[in-house]
């Protein structure tokens, strides 16, 4: 069986997902065509015809970055017009699903080298407009015991018993890595900067940064979940499944919980040949990778038992893992993760997470696993697990090893 | 045209009148031979149209038209699915025909127009009712288990939309009166009378001679977007939950069903919308038995007590004119209101002007209330009042024919008043106890004519709680029951019959819910669950705040009363697994909320806060909060140990012949002390268990050999499930 290795990881800047965010006028394609031709750039001797596929995980997959986006843009970026794309959709996950995929496809020995990763414009295409019959369809939603996800990250906090202080401090801490982690170029070798077609630079950091984020600054917003949880209804659905708790204690807002941003990302894959064959150094090999699925109405669960999941098809042990990038959807997820594999917050999201940077949905999973492999080889260490919780109760890893 | 249930008449400027006339029922209902007719007269207008230039349909009978045929629906099997969607979709058709072949339609409401008959009349163009306060315009099918499957979820979202149709008049089934129906977007306009209400309907059709339904008009916008328009799709989600947060946990078909019904055929054109709606409304007729149960308890048996089920015959109709109510506080002082309201004139004594007053002044309130609610004008409402006189005085009990005593709890008090006030009332005055516990035929003894003594047991809020336990003592005649079941009707409220027993009915059976639950505590369940429980089977109240409202005392005192009865015929007691959790919580000083502090803690004004942690710690629970794997078939076990606990305690007091009538059962169980809704009632639990009689002792078997002998079905019981034989038999009362 061949292995599948990590030659290069790309990716853009995160703008602020609103109108006033700097990508807002970055249309989608064009986010991909900029890592494509980053790819082509960094890689000379690659031959883009060569690539077997671009696989692009989108979770609003409509209006302008629906179709198939990976395609579209190779045909716009004149990648090669041999190179065919796939669009798809794991929620959350999609950004290391589809490096998951692109690895399988490769070790499987039929396929020799995949671009995959993920965009997402979520300030042009905002998250739900597509519709889903999981929240919308009223006999599903209700059969399903639906809630929205910042019930069931309150309601994780709520059986953790983790405090507002807990998840604001986890907030602080968060802003703060990142914070060092840009000042010190720790994501240097993997930003791409967007540049506009009269050659300025539209954005060449993460802007939804707010460094110096104190816990008193945090301490003045109200918990963003509560009214919804009351008013419609979603803490009572919680509750009738978690029978064994009494109310909610909402404690997340958009201080501790992941911000909306665009953003793409794009990882290349591929087996030791189409490294020799086109003068790419592996930097990484992908150990192995895990989906589950996990109990849907508290939601984000997932991640542990993905981990888990890995880990027993890689033969290793937590210990054996020497860096852990969880994303932060919310606070409670990282918390829960961190405590339900016991291990420590030094050696979990070491260059801060989504709650500093944002989660750009579709595109996220790919730009955590390129911030491993940087950090893997500045500290020289060997492992690393990217682990994702994912809507409709679902948990997503990977691991990788440096070589 | 042969019809029968219509009368067809058209003037000579084409003016056509149908009246709804079913010349063998008091109302109008959709029966088979009713859909023919409509159908009938449908074709015939569609051919005849060009002679047509408009039809008012109205009623002969006091109501507009009442709605489908319960009798029918409750009979259905699942092998009639295709016959009734058969029979829906040619009454849809027809009703479609008639909106759309343009000639204006008016319904002319002369009476109440519920379920059937507002859905006739939402497939007219524009809707005159005629402003009387007896008329109650909505789709409560929800309530029977059912749903509007004559066009009512479709027609009323195209109306209303999505949001409004479901809140204001699907999901609840609200019954409106006119002015609120008009204002609901229901009904179009009120006329004062007769005349008048004939007349707008003849304006309308003269200034619309072409008509077509709002969601027929080109341009049309349904309120609030479709599914796929983004405010409403914004919304979509919350639909579902708080439809869950409303039912508590309990699950519940009609509803369910409404809402897919309402949002899935919003989504399509509104002929396909039809079929989706009938899809769910032959759903419900066919395979639910909650519809069944629901059906049988709130329209069969209500309608069966509401005439006097329980009434011995052959005594003529009584009215009360004058009632000395005894005992001026909340139950006395709700009994008054309840009394006044119903024209009857109230004496209120209690011991003092002081707390006689203070009880007028509960009505006062309830008054003040009602006014601002628009519920009652300020003239009536002090007509009201002017009925209570409060007193401190006998003598001024005189010219009483009736009397309901509802002072402190002791049989030495009672005795004694009702021994000052048989001198001063009329000689032949009603003599009535509003005892919960003590029994009807020892207080009897304290009175010199036993025979008119009888229990009228209300139950607490008076003015919000419809249910009066009636309790026959031994020496009670049949003359005073005929009169006890006519002035509980009198008052409009809802009257059971039951012979004098420790407990009654009421208070015995609900003994089985709160025991169990209060045992679980005392298993190391924890609490909140216990609640969880509860609410998920259906009770409108948690079992551990029940009790706190009841106060730990209460079953305490049967528990001690229970011993000593017991002891007293040479017998062992053993303490029910609830005895030691109520004796601690009242060592600790928690009896309850009127005492500040129980299985929750209250506040300084009485209202109830959380569970009291305390419990984790003196009954050994673990505060673990995490959901288990078998989680699903505990919380089953859980409320079924509940619902059989007062199932089974009503087996035996059918076989003590404490109650005799099944009717009165359910409706006093759901009524008086909240047994869920969705089951029929707790004599009905048991026939709809899957498997009948034969399944529910089954599960007794189960439910024995986990948690104890208490649930060992009655030999009554196991003899019927040998056979498959219904708990209820076929036709009983």
């Amino acid at each position: 069986m061949a292995d599948a290795y990590i030659y290069d990881a790309v990716r853009t800047p995160r703008g602020r997902g609103k109108s006033t965010g700097a990508l807002h006028t970055t249309k989608p394609v064009t986010l991909v065509t900029g890592l494509l031709n980053a790819v082509r750039d960094r890689n000379p001797g690659l031959d883009p015809s060569a690539v077997d596929d671009i696989v692009l995980g989108t979770v609003e997959p409509h209006a302008e970055q629906g179709g198939v986006l990976g395609r579209t843009a190779g045909l716009a970026a004149g990648f090669s017009e041999s190179v065919p794309g796939v669009q798809l959709n794991r929620y959350c996950g999609s950004g290391l699903e589809a490096v998951n995929q692109a690895a399988a496809r490769v070790r499987s020995g039929w396929e020799n080298i995949i671009l995959a990763g993920g965009s997402e414009s979520m300030s042009r295409v905002g998250i739900g407009s597509g519709g889903d019959p999981w929240a919308m369809d009223p006999a599903t939603n209700y059969d399903t015991s639906f809630v929205p996800q910042g019930i069931s990250a309150d309601l994780i906090a709520t059986v953790e018993g983790f405090s507002r202080h807990d998840v604001d401090a986890y907030a602080v801490e968060s802003q703060g890595r990142a914070a060092k982690a840009w000042a010190d170029g720790r994501f240097d070798r993997s930003i791409i900067p967007v540049i506009d077609i009269a050659g300025q630079v539209v954005l060449d950091r993460d802007e939804h940064m707010r460094p110096g984020t104190s816990m008193e600054d945090l301490a003045k917003l109200p918990p963003a979940f509560a009214a919804m949880g009351q008013m419609g209804g979603f803490d009572a659905v919680a509750l009738q499944k978690y029978t064994r708790i009494e109310e909610i204690n909402h404690v997340h807002h958009a201080g501790n919980s992941s911000g909306i941003v665009d953003g793409a990302a794009l990882v290349v894959i591929g087996n030791e040949d189409a490294g020799s064959q086109f003068g790419m150094t592996p930097r990484a090999r992908i150990v192995s990778v895990a989906a589950v699925g996990s109990e849907p109405t508290i939601m984000l669960t997932g991640p542990a038992p993905a981990c888990r999941k890995a880990l027993d098809k890689a033969g290793m042990a937590v210990a054996d893992i020497d860096l852990i990038e969880i994303n932060e959807a919310f606070a409670s997820v990282a918390l829960k993760l961190m405590r339900d594999l016991g291990v420590d917050h030094d050696i979990t999201n070491v260059n801060g997470g989504a709650i500093a940077m944002g989660h750009p949905l579709g595109a996220t999973g790919a730009m955590l696993l390129g911030t491993m492999v940087d950090e893997l080889e500045r500290r020289d260490l060997n492992t690393a697990m990217i682990t994702l919780c994912i809507g409709g109760g679902m948990g997503i890893a990977t691991i990788i090893e440096r070589v | 045209m042969n019809l029968e249930t219509i009368r067809y008449s058209q003037d000579e400027n084409g003016l056509v009148t149908l009246t709804l006339d079913d010349p063998q029922q008091s109302a109008n209902t959709m029966r088979q031979q009713f859909v023919e007719d409509y159908i009938t007269v449908v074709d015939h207008l569609e051919a005849n149209q060009k002679e047509i230039t408009g039809v008012i349909i109205t009623s002969a009978k006091p109501t507009f038209f009442a709605g489908g045929d319960l009798r029918e629906l409750i009979a259905a099997t699942p092998d009639d699915a295709p016959a009734f969607i058969e029979f829906s979709n040619r009454l849809k058709r027809a009703m479609r025909t008639l909106e759309t072949l343009g000639m204006p339609v008016v319904a002319a409401i002369n009476g109440a127009a519920l379920g059937g008959g507002l859905e006739i009349a939402l497939a007219c163009h524009y809707r005159v009712a005629l402003d009387n306060p007896a008329t109650r315009i909505g789709l409560p099918e929800v309530t029977l288990g059912l749903l509007p499957g004559g066009g009512g979820v479709v027609r009323v979202i195209r109306l209303l939309g999505v949001i409004e149709g479901l809140t204001k008049v699907l999901v609840q089934g609200q019954q409106m009166r006119v002015t609120d129906a008009k204002e609901a977007g229901l009904i179009d306009e009120i006329a004062p009378n007769t005349e008048a209400m004939l007349a707008a309907a003849k304006t309308w059709i003269a200034e619309n001679p072409k008509a077509t339904q709002p969601w027929d008009a080109r341009g049309y916008r349904m309120p609030g977007g479709t599914p796929n328009h983004p405010t409403l799709a914004a919304n979509l989600p919350a639909i579902p939950s708080t439809l869950k947060s409303q039912t508590k946990g309990a699950h519940y078909d009609a509803p369910h069903h409404i809402m897919s019904a309402a949002v899935e055929g919003a989504a399509v054109d509104i002929d396909r919308a039809f079929e989706i709606e009938t899809r769910y409304f032959v759903d419900l007729v066919c395979h639910s038995q909650q519809a069944k149960n629901m059906t049988q308890a709130f329209f069969f048996d209500l309608q069966a007590i509401n005439k006097g089920g329980s009434r011995p015959d052959g005594y003529d109709r009584w009215i009360a004119t004058k009632v000395a109510v005894l005992g001026a506080g909340m139950m006395g002082a709700g009994i008054a209101y309840q009394c006044a309201r119903s024209g009857i004139e109230v004496v209120l004594k209690d011991v003092s002007m002081e707390a006689a007053e203070k009880g007028k002044a509960y009505s006062e309130n309830l008054v003040k209330k009602a006014v601002q609610r628009g519920r009652i004008t300020q003239e009536k409402g002090d007509a009201l009042l002017t009925r209570i006189t409060p007193t401190d005085a006998y003598t001024d009990l005189a010219g009483a024919d009736l009397v309901i005593e509802a002072v402190f709890e002791s049989a030495d008090l009672k005795k004694q008043v009702f021994a000052d006030t048989g001198p001063v009332v009329n000689p032949d005055a009603l003599l009535c106890s509003n005892t919960s516990t003590l029994p009807i035929s020892d207080l009897a003894l304290g009175v010199s004519r036993p025979e008119d003594f009888i229990g009228l047991h209300f139950f607490s809020p008076v003015d919000k709680m419809p249910l009066v336990e009636i309790i026959v003592g031994k020496q009670t005649s049949d003359a005073t029951l005929a009169k006890a079941v006519d002035v509980v009707l009198q008052i409009g409220k809802t009257p059971i019959v039951v012979n004098d027993s420790r407990g009654f009915f009421t208070s015995r059976v609900i003994g089985g819910f709160v025991n169990e639950a209060v045992a679980m505590l005392a298993a190391g369940i924890n609490p909140i669950m216990i609640e969880r429980a509860g609410s998920k089977a259906g009770y409108p109240a948690p079992p551990l705040q029940l009790v706190d409202e009841l106060t730990l005392t209460l079953p305490k005192k049967i528990m001690t009363a229970t011993r000593a009865g017991v002891e007293a015929a040479g017998l062992e007691y053993v303490p029910p697994p609830a005895e030691p959790v109520i004796d601690k919580m009242l060592e600790a000083g928690r009896e309850g909320r009127s005492g500040g502090a129980g299985f929750y803690d209250y506040d300084d004004s009485g209202n109830r806060q959380k569970l009291w942690p305390g419990l984790f710690d003196m009954f050994d629970i673990e505060d673990d909060r995490t959901l288990h794997a078998d989680d699903v078939d505990q919380l089953r076990d859980m409320s079924e140990r509940m619902l059989f606990g007062e199932a089974i305690e009503t087996v035996k007091c059918f076989d003590e012949g404490v109650i005799t009538s099944y009717a009165d059962a359910n409706i006093g169980s759901i009524f008086g002390i909240g047994f869920p809704a969705w089951t029929g009632g707790v004599a009905q639990y048991i026939d709809q268990y899957p498997g009948g009689t034969t399944g529910f002792v089954a599960r007794c078997k189960e439910l024995t050999d986990r948690y104890g002998d208490r649930f060992i079905p009655p030999p009554s019981l196991a003899a019927r499930a040998e056979t498959g034989e219904p708990f209820r038999p076929p036709g009983a009362r």
